[in-house]
């Protein structure tokens, strides 16, 4: 279906409905792992000073591992289900597995077939509709950019 | 309401080339006009005009473009001047817009202040009232003090009042809050600021495209506003202020345009308004500035102050309505710039699903950090009204919330 045929005030377009899917507003309303952590060994806050998304990001590392990770913040819903959603999948990762993971997730958000194909994505799939809005595209990388910064290859 | 003054909204928006075209297959519904607003084909043609028949440089008169562009020019700055009630148009200097007037009087005004001396802002003030100033803090060590809201979220005149001291050399506020839609009394403040022998400078950007301004009338010292928020083109504004204190302030920028006579040690700057205009000038833009004032004025203030409360009203009873709607600011006795929160989606995601629906607001601080953390938000949603909105735009603004609540799964 493209917008033309959308018809007016309804729910029938498709990749509004496939941006807004019930995992991300559960992840949204229920976020994962948003809470203090113990023994921290990286923090960084990113923020997208446009729309006013502010993530914390917390990590734990130990012997390249991430141990355990948790996340503060406040935005919009894709922002912090993104956030809620990573760090799940990161737990118990070694920091490279969760720098490939970055990888592939960002080339799916900047429209890449392959990527947004890959099972190694998981439920993080779910955030493949981001990619038909561009200007939201920034919101979902925000954690993810929180990750590189703090143990990316420029970290 | 006299009937000969009401304004026919049809014939208004037929003038907006852009109201006809369609966003993601809707109709568009322009609802951010307090960011910037549309432009009708009389301004367009106007600038279309002067630059097919008329451009060359300004104030270089040697040959006959030359003296109609000047004319232009200089045309657009006097209707400018009638246009907010100013008696001489040397007083009316072009910018590029309501943040360059401001930075004009922080760094030339400015640079005769001294730390130890005050500034009085308010909480509401976009960041273009507030940052020029915090330059001039850095530079001088001068004070900034801010003003509070009351709990319906006007101005608190009494903080304002108990701010204002022997050491204040200024107060600055904004006419209209972009956020709240609030007038604020500047006649009062201005007279509160003279009792002490300080200045008041008054951000007009969101008054000037929706009410009769007559900045003798404000007792105002200083008034800065911007074209594109009142139908002109984007790149060009001014900055109103008594004869008396351009007179006295050195210039802001020095170039071309801004001299009588330069020499290799020293120049003699022009008379004003032009001691305060360095460079070729914006000239189209300016002709658009000047033919925005016209075609306000032909459209006419009392029709659309009319138009705009008739909606405002409208809007609020409808938005009101609407479970898990909250409003910013006042219900009553306020300009049609509402900013609001819907349950909880976050605005930016509000404003991502209304685009989807042809339904154009902002999202964010709306430049108004400072605003923000005082109401204590990270984000408001803001839909904001003007002379070409019309009542089915607004059926269809809260037609595309309810789509929202729906892709939201309704409220906690």
């Amino acid at each position: 279906m493209n917008d033309s045929q959308a018809a007016h005030g309804g729910l029938d377009d498709a990749e509004l409905s496939q941006l807004y899917q019930e995992v991300i507003l559960d992840h949204y309303r229920s976020p994962r792992n948003k809470r203090e952590l113990e023994e921290t060994t990286h923090t960084v806050t990113m923020n997208n000073p446009l729309c006013g998304d502010v993530i914390d990001l917390l990590l734990q590392v130990k012997g390249g591992r991430i141990a355990d990770v948790s996340f503060q913040g406040k935005g919009c819903s894709i922002s912090q289900a993104s956030a809620s959603m990573m760090t799940e999948r990161l737990k118990g990762q070694s920091v490279d597995e969760a720098l490939a993971l970055s990888g592939t997730f960002t080339r799916m958000l900047h429209g890449d077939p392959e990527a947004a194909g890959s099972t190694e994505l998981g439920d993080l799939r779910a955030l493949a509709g981001v990619a038909k809005f561009p200007v939201r595209v920034k919101c979902a990388l925000l954690a993810w950019n929180c990750l590189q910064e703090l143990v990316g290859p420029e970290a | 309401m006299n009937t000969t003054l009401a304004l026919d909204v049809d014939r208004v928006r037929a003038d907006f080339p852009i109201l006809s075209r369609e966003v993601h297959g809707k109709p568009l519904v322009y609802l951010d006009s307090a960011a910037s607003s549309q432009k009708p084909s009389q301004v367009i043609q106007a600038m279309s005009d002067y630059l097919e028949m008329h451009h060359s440089n300004v104030h270089r008169g040697a040959h006959e473009l030359s003296v109609e562009a000047t004319d232009a020019y200089e045309g657009a700055r006097e209707r400018l001047s009638r246009f907010i009630g100013a008696q001489d148009p040397s007083e009316f200097v072009f910018t590029r817009g309501t943040t360059e007037s401001i930075n004009l009087v922080a760094y030339s005004w400015g640079a005769g202040l001294e730390a130890g001396d005050e500034i009085v802002l308010t909480v509401m003030e976009h960041h273009s009232n507030i940052v020029p100033w915090q330059l001039l803090a850095e530079r001088s060590g001068v004070t900034l003090k801010f003003a509070g809201l009351t709990p319906e979220g006007r101005l608190d005149v009494d903080h304002v009042r108990s701010l204002i001291g022997p050491s204040t050399r200024l107060v600055g506020l904004t006419h209209v809050s972009n956020s709240l839609g609030v007038t604020n009394p500047v006649t009062e403040v201005a007279r509160l600021a003279h009792e002490v022998g300080a200045l008041c400078l008054v951000d007009g950007a969101q008054a000037v495209p929706h009410k009769p301004v007559d900045v003798g009338a404000l007792e105002c010292d200083f008034y800065a506003f911007s074209a594109h928020k009142m139908c002109g083109p984007t790149g060009i504004g001014a900055l109103w202020a008594r004869r008396e204190l351009l007179e006295a302030m050195p210039p802001f920028q020095g170039g071309g345009e801004m001299i009588s006579e330069v020499k290799l040690e020293r120049s003699k700057w022009a008379a004003i308004p032009h001691k305060f205009e360095a460079g070729t000038p914006a000239i189209a833009e300016a002709v658009g500035f000047g033919a925005a004032a016209d075609y306000l004025t032909s459209v006419g203030f009392e029709g659309i102050v009319a138009h705009e409360a008739d909606l405002t009203s409208y809007a609020l009873d409808r938005l009101l309505a609407l479970d898990g709607f909250e409003l910013f600011g006042p219900s009553t006795d306020r300009l049609g710039v509402l900013s609001f929160r819907y349950g909880d989606i976050h605005a930016h995601d509000l404003a991502t699903i209304l685009d989807r629906q042809g339904v154009a607001i902002r999202a964010g601080h709306h430049c108004n950090q400072p605003l923000m953390d005082y109401l204590g938000v990270d984000a408001t949603a803001r839909a904001s009204l003007y002379l070409y909105t019309s009542r089915g735009e607004i059926d269809a603004l809260v037609d595309a919330l309810h789509v929202a609540r729906d892709l939201f799964g309704g409220f906690e």
